[in-house]
């Protein structure tokens, strides 16, 4: 993974050499490019699992900062907030896991955490969910269904960043995290596991059929090519997974910076209906898209091939063993390596093969310099079989396999079946058995695929319009992704704002309201009784003021000041009372 | 030196505030200067006692106590633990930044601005030094004047309606406060002897009181401080008192006036009354859950920043609560610091808030948009604080959320893992409401002729902001720095939890 990582970070640093120049932000570029490649080689290093939580949010923020990297415009800004928060999504299951394992193994540390769970203090149900949160980072992370609606949109940012971070780095950080963390997955988390890979790697092949741009395309085989990574490590077959994960991150790296060089060399132009007849003009550019095409094909002797040729064996020994319902791993694996081969070559053959569409445009194309072509030129070449096992038709004798060895489960014998017998003679039998069978199916299956694709848009024996017209709905279906977005849209996104829009009424007029009332209400009763006081009690007062103003106004008649009138009034006076006296 | 090094602290502010009075109106720059420097003083004391703090102790350290009021027995009585020591080491560190702020905001009566500014600093770190109560009280008080004023004052056009609900709504809960204060310095007479309000004293004989009184009381003293706090559903005022605000108003409030709540909680709510705590855990711990997503959920649909901002704060300050209620080591150090963060990081959005509307004049989301291209040095200050906020890793925000959310996860005083799952949803919301709000003002084309010459950050502002950078990065990678300060202070908070939890499990035991 370490070397992966590398690789493929050096690779794409040459190519944006050329590819970014002239641009204002040339500098600000490489330093997110060089954080990215930081905290995803910290990712890979980590032996802790808070750590590699850290560098992922990290990884997380320096992909937030390359998508949105032509922030003048709205578009790349939505897509980079889009992937930021879906991954977020996914994140709280991580850190709820994380969680989990803290408080129940009270640790971080890798092989703590399996000594621990080896040890059964964490087991059952609660593992399983544990199991389950952790693997929702990686839902996320590497675009698995239902969270795989950022990474077509991530095609916003520069080219050369889809490259290295949205084909082969990071969205392989959450395959690697499952890989990390297999060996104490359940077997009821790993069924999980396998059918969100499945139900990942259908659905984004049938959506890559009708896709026009040239990057959504190559997104939607990434997202559909990590399900079957993460769909190899379900069904346990854990080497071919991280295998089909290395020889994956090679060519679709190839095919990115392909890409890259013809929408440089097509000056920004993407739609693959404005393209076509560019092999002449781009001969290194076609030779190697061609490489990479074939490999994801699965075509023999390119390490795709031997990669996917493997996991598709995988599938069969998995189903055969389990039997039942899970037959339809297999089907629906084979059918979207048929869909994949269409689909890539549908690519191909109206971009590099026919007439030119747009004859202006033709005219100004040019082979990308040789900055630009040599990483595409290493990268081809390193689609070669032969740089994983000198056998074409086999991985198994290769040094890659020899190396990464499925590592046995902690949960021995509480597993299903099929978990039981991995590592074991048994296993290897039956792998081998199904091996000739799969390469048979899968050979005849790309085939077919391709046969189609040439079928349809190179000789034109049948007529793609009419028949699309025939199954228009599914067509639509397909074109406009299966509506995720416009689901997403409508329930949870809408549901967010609804629901903010009723607390901030809620705020304004209930909580505050009370507020307000109250403070109304405490008005009012000051109002209330300062009317009282003005009225009543100042009144009262204001009355007995009055009554001995009153009296003061009388009594003032009889204070004149004169002595004489004192004498008289006294004199008066005496007589009153001694006539009162007397008749009393 | 030893003996008065708090008193120092807390005065030297007060007392430097004064000179100001006499010196010439018009040399403003002299008095933004002067005011300037003894902040600067104030927070190299504070350097000074962080040095020489002991943190392995945790018990209050710098003990100072003289008689005060002799007729109630009140004592002028001050001491520091970990927990209180950070808090005043944010106060003294946030400060000079929001006079840094306002040395070009604030353009008239610049003496009583920067008077009461310094006044303010001092009884706050009186708030988090008193280890009496009337002393509490006193500082608690103190602090709504110049608060009162730095908003009436040099506030916005709706200042005054802000002003009075901020005013009455906090004094609301200043007389509750003052209520139980005093009932239960009357209520411990029997138990202590004479009629006291030494902190000290009072903690060894509160488990003694019954129990329904101890609940009154935990009643009476937490909404005074979840008011301040402000927890839902108690913080209509915030949003009104921030958006009137000066800059540096906001940032002061936000920083550290709302510490005051959180910081109450645990020194005198549960302190106190640990048995009334630990009954009454589920209400509030409801109350911050609904706090954190009903923040956040407000925070989506704002059009002003400030509002923005100040609901953020709601959501962020429930997760304190949760985390102080949570009553583990993890949760309650991770409280600890996720106060000191949110000091920082949203006291910087505040700051970047005011320098956007110190340029434009107004604070409407949608006035803005695709400032990037003309204030790159600005943006990438404003994305690092947004991602603070939001709890990147390898930022602080991050560090005192996963430990409030681990510590909280399986908390014994919870009871249930449901209060965890739900704060955690607010991860994914703040995300949304902060990016989306970077994106509005920050990305895009410009399509508002005014912001097309708008400058890029002066030199007094990165001043302000640098230093918040520093910590801000600091508490992420290296968070032990402060976590260690706090540490042995929070053990010994949480001693009273277990022997509070032992009583309780005694008296259910035996029937009454």
């Amino acid at each position: 993974m370490l070397i992966v990582v590398n690789t493929i970070s050096s690779l794409v640093h040459l190519f944006s050499v050329k590819y970014m120049e002239g641009d204002a932000k040339y500098s600000r570029y490489y330093a997110h490019l060089g954080l990215f490649t930081f905290s995803m080689i910290g990712l890979v290093l980590t032996n802790n699992i808070l750590l590699m939580y850290v560098f992922w949010e990290l990884v997380g923020i320096s992909s937030y900062l390359l998508i949105g990297f032509w922030y003048e415009n709205k578009a790349p800004q939505e897509a980079a907030k889009k992937a930021f928060i879906v991954n977020r999504v996914g994140d709280v299951g991580f850190f709820l896991g994380i969680m989990i394992i803290f408080l129940t193994l009270g640790t971080f540390n890798f092989s703590e955490i399996f000594a621990g769970v080896a040890a059964g203090k964490l087991s059952g149900g609660l593992l399983t969910v544990t199991g389950i949160l952790l693997f929702c980072g990686a839902i996320g992370k590497s675009a698995q269904f239902p969270l795989h609606v950022w990474l077509p949109d991530a095609m916003e940012g520069p080219t050369p960043v889809s490259a290295l971070i949205h084909a082969a780095t990071m969205v392989a950080a959450g395959v690697y995290l499952t890989a990390r963390i297999f060996i104490m997955l359940s077997a009821d988390a790993l069924t999980v596991v396998v059918y969100i890979g499945l139900i990942t790697s259908f659905i984004s092949a049938t959506i890559a059929l009708t896709q026009n741009d040239i990057k959504r395309v190559l997104a939607y085989s990434t997202i559909s090519q990590l399900g079957y990574m993460i769909m190899a490590i379900g069904i346990g077959a854990y080497s071919y997974g991280i295998f089909h994960l290395v020889t994956h991150a090679f060519f679709k790296a190839c095919l990115f910076l392909t890409a890259g060089s013809v929408i440089y060399g097509m000056h920004h132009v993407q739609d693959i209906n404005e393209m076509g007849g560019l092999r002449k003009k781009m001969p290194i550019t076609f030779f190697t898209f061609l490489m990479a095409t074939l490999a994801i094909s699965g075509v023999p002797f390119t390490s795709g091939f031997l990669s996917k040729d493997s996991i598709l064996a995988a599938t069969l020994v998995f189903a055969d063993v389990n039997g039942g319902i899970n037959y339809i791993v297999p089907f629906f694996a084979f059918l979207t390596a048929g869909l994949t081969a269409f689909y890539m070559f549908r690519l191909l053959i109206k971009t590099f093969l026919g007439e030119p569409k747009n004859g202006e445009k033709f005219d100004h194309v040019h082979e990308s310099p040789f900055s630009m072509t040599l990483p595409l030129i290493i990268l081809a070449v390193m689609s070669f079989f032969a740089f994983f096992s000198f056998n074409p038709f086999g991985a198994e004798s290769g040094w890659f396999l020899e190396m990464v060895k499925a590592p046995e489960s902690l949960l021995v014998g509480t597993q299903g079946a099929i978990y039981h017998i991995i590592e074991r003679a048994e296993y290897q039998e039956l792998t081998h058995h199904f091996h000739y069978l799969a390469m048979i199916l899968s050979l005849v299956i790309a085939g077919l695929g391709i046969l189609v694709a040439y079928a349809f848009y190179y000789w034109k024996k049948v007529d793609v319009e009419k028949l699309t017209e025939k199954i228009y709905p599914l067509y639509k279906f397909s074109l406009n992704k299966w509506y995720f977005d416009e689901l997403y849209d409508k329930t949870i996104i809408s549901g967010t704002m609804m629901l903010s829009n009723i607390s901030r009424w809620i705020d304004n007029n209930i909580v505050d309201g009370f507020v307000n009332g109250s403070a109304f209400i405490t008005k009012m009763t000051s109002e209330g009784s300062g009317k009282f006081d003005n009225y009543f009690v100042d009144g009262l007062v204001n009355f007995v003021g009055g009554l001995v103003a009153f009296f003061g106004l009388i009594f003032r008649k009889f204070q004149t000041g004169r002595i004489q009138t004192y004498v008289a009034f006294l004199v008066f006076g005496i007589i009153l009372l001694y006539f009162i006296f007397r008749v009393m | 030196m030893a003996a008065y090094t708090l008193s120092i602290l807390i005065f030297f502010p007060i007392v430097f505030s004064i000179p100001i009075f006499f010196f010439n109106k018009e040399k403003t720059t002299l008095i933004k200067t002067y005011a300037l420097i003894i902040s600067l003083i104030t927070f190299i004391i504070s350097v000074y006692i962080f040095f020489i703090f002991n943190p392995d102790s945790g018990e209050y350290a710098f003990v100072e106590r003289r008689v005060w009021i002799p007729l109630l027995n009140s004592y002028y009585q001050v001491g520091i633990d970990g927990i209180s020591l950070l808090l005043i080491l944010l106060t003294t560190f946030i400060i000079p930044l929001s006079i840094l702020a306002s040395f070009n905001t604030i353009k008239n009566r610049t003496k009583e601005f920067y008077f009461l500014i310094l006044l303010l600093e001092g009884s706050l770190i009186g708030v988090f030094c008193a280890t009496d109560l009337l002393l509490f009280y006193f500082f608690w008080e103190f602090i709504l004047i110049p608060m009162y004023f730095l908003i009436g004052i040099w506030g916005s056009d709706d200042r005054v309606y802000a002003t009075v609900k901020f005013f009455i709504y906090t004094m609301t809960g200043s007389v509750l406060l003052l209520i139980g204060i005093i009932w239960l310095g009357f209520l411990c007479i029997p138990y202590v002897g004479f009629f006291s309000l030494d902190l000290t004293k009072l903690i060894t004989v509160t488990s003694s009181l019954p129990m329904d009184k101890q609940i009154y009381l935990f009643i009476l003293f937490t909404l005074g401080f979840l008011i301040k706090v402000p927890l839902f559903p108690f913080h209509t005022w915030l949003p009104d008192a921030h958006v009137q605000a000066p800059t540096a108003g906001s940032v002061i409030l936000a920083s550290l006036l709302l510490k005051m709540g959180t910081y109450g909680l645990i020194r005198f709510s549960f302190e106190l009354f640990p048995a009334a705590f630990i009954k009454l855990t589920p209400i509030i711990a409801v109350l911050a859950v609904v706090g954190i997503i009903y923040g956040a959920l407000l925070s989506i649909v704002q059009k002003d920043m400030k509002k923005l901002v100040a609901y953020s704060s709601v959501s962020h300050l429930g997760f304190v609560v949760l985390g102080i209620f949570a009553l583990t080591q993890e949760s309650l150090q991770g409280s600890v610091l996720q106060m000191v963060n949110h000091g920082l990081s949203t006291g910087a959005l505040f700051l970047i808030v005011g320098m956007l509307y110190e340029r434009r004049h107004t604070k409407e989301i949608s006035e803005f948009g695709g400032l990037m291209k003309v204030m790159p040095v600005f943006s990438a200050i404003f994305l690092i604080v947004c991602l603070s906020s939001i709890g990147l890793p390898g930022l602080n925000g991050f560090v005192g959320e996963f430990l409030i959310l681990v510590g909280a996860f399986n908390a014994p005083n919870l009871h249930s893992y449901s209060y965890t799952i739900f704060a955690t949803t607010a991860v994914i919301l703040s995300a949304v409401y902060l990016l989306w709000l970077f994106q509005r003002v920050m990305t895009g084309p410009i399509e508002n002729e005014k912001n097309k010459d708008l400058k890029d950050v002066s030199k007094l502002e990165l001043c302000t902001l640098i230093p918040i950078l520093i910590f801000i990065v600091w508490i992420g990678v290296q968070p032990n720095t402060f976590l260690k300060i706090s540490e042995n202070s929070v053990k010994k908070v949480l001693l009273i939890y277990d022997s509070a939890k032992q009583r309780i499990n005694n008296n259910d035991a035996v029937p009454k």
